[in-house]
């Protein structure tokens, strides 16, 4: 496990590597482990279905908070792209691995590949320096769930509050809502997919509701092995 | 059920993603070691509970997790207005019955309470941008 003194990286917190690798002989369990074992998960592809639901476990989350234009500099700088600053907006890099959304007007979520997010958090702090703003790796805190499939709205609009018809959830927006009594980040990277990022310890529950939710479309839940 | 329109999201949300927190616009006592029990009783305990026009706080707990205002009829449930922290109500118990003659009623130029005006369409209409 790598770890960061507050010296290393401009001096203001200290940081560490949550992603602890092969060497250290800890073996990471995805949010859906239980689902899993229990048998409501399974192994990436197969059958198509009309609705496709896949988890991404381990990607980096960094919650960044402070003024927009500082953090404008520092973000593109770092990622190559603009921090959204329209309300609700969600931005992706060219690869579209990478993406900063507008959480409220003085905050942010980047979401980066499983690993990228300790070198960045701390080239984040060592180019911000003194200027008033936080950080905080949430990644072990919540997972994020893919969405595809052409009923994906359909079970959608039975699961949230929020409209996700194409006026109001358009490509590039991103919305906190309510799904299906818990709460949910969901996201519209590109026209064909959603993105739910929900709570770790509600994700059983989410895909729990999401199989039965999506029975009457036939729906598969898959998690790449780790 | 509520749709309000957050100011901070800049659109309307179903009522389930927010919370009330109660009267808007209480001022701390400043220096609070010199105020009297009566005053520091008075700011920490008792609240308004009027008729009609009453400026409520309410938090987009699942949206921004944002605290904003609210000017809100007690009566009728009727939203008259949404506003940021730190502004102020443009439609009060003093000017409220002008302004509704006026046809002033948000600063979004919309009813925001579902169930007030049933047969208005423009919630409808309205296209997010
Ligand atoms: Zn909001």
């Amino acid at each position: 496990m790598s770890e960061a003194r507050s010296e290393d990286n401009g001096g203001n917190a200290a940081t560490f590597d949550t992603h602890p690798g092969a060497d250290a002989g800890v073996t990471p369990e995805s949010p859906l482990q239980w689902s899993r074992v229990q048998g409501r998960v399974t192994e990436e592809g197969g059958a198509a279905e009309q609705i496709r639901v896949v988890e991404r476990p381990f990607l980096g989350h960094l919650v960044l908070r402070g003024g927009a234009i500082t953090l404008d500099e520092a973000v593109r700088a770092e990622l190559g792209v603009s921090l959204p600053g329209k309300p609700l907006g969600l931005v992706l890099d060219a690869e579209g691995s990478r993406s900063v959304q507008w959480v409220s007007p003085d905050e942010w979520l980047v979401i980066v590949p499983a690993g990228e997010e300790f070198e960045l958090e701390n080239r984040l702090r060592a180019r911000l320096g003194d200027a008033h703003f936080a950080i905080v790796n949430v990644g072990g805190g919540q997972t994020l769930l893919e969405l595809s499939g052409e009923k994906a709205r359909e079970l959608l609009m039975k699961s949230v509050t929020y409209d996700v018809h194409e006026h109001g959830l358009t490509v590039g927006k991103a919305v906190g809502t309510v799904f299906a009594k818990t709460s949910v980040v969901l996201r519209r990277p590109s026209e064909e997919r959603f993105e739910l990022v929900v709570r770790r310890s509600f994700a059983d529950y989410c895909v729990r509701w999401l199989r039965d939710a999506g029975r009457e479309y036939g729906l598969r839940v898959e998690s790449a092995s780790h | 059920m509520f749709h309000i329109f957050c100011p901070y999201c800049q659109e309307y949300r179903e009522e389930e993603e927010f919370h009330p927190s109660g009267q808007a616009h209480l001022v701390r006592p400043a220096d609070p070691a010199s105020v009297s029990d009566e005053e520091w009783g008075d700011y920490l305990f008792f609240r308004d509970n009027p008729r009609g026009i009453h400026h409520e706080m309410w938090v987009h707990r699942l949206g921004c997790r944002k605290f904003f205002n609210i000017t809100r009829d007690t009566a009728t449930y009727e939203i008259l207005e949404t506003y940021r922290m730190g502004e102020q109500p443009s439609i009060t118990a003093a000017n409220a019955e002008v302004r509704r003659e006026q046809g002033v009623q948000t600063a979004d130029g919309g009813w925001q309470t579902v169930g007030a005006q049933p047969e208005n369409s423009r919630l409808n209409e309205e296209t997010p941008s």
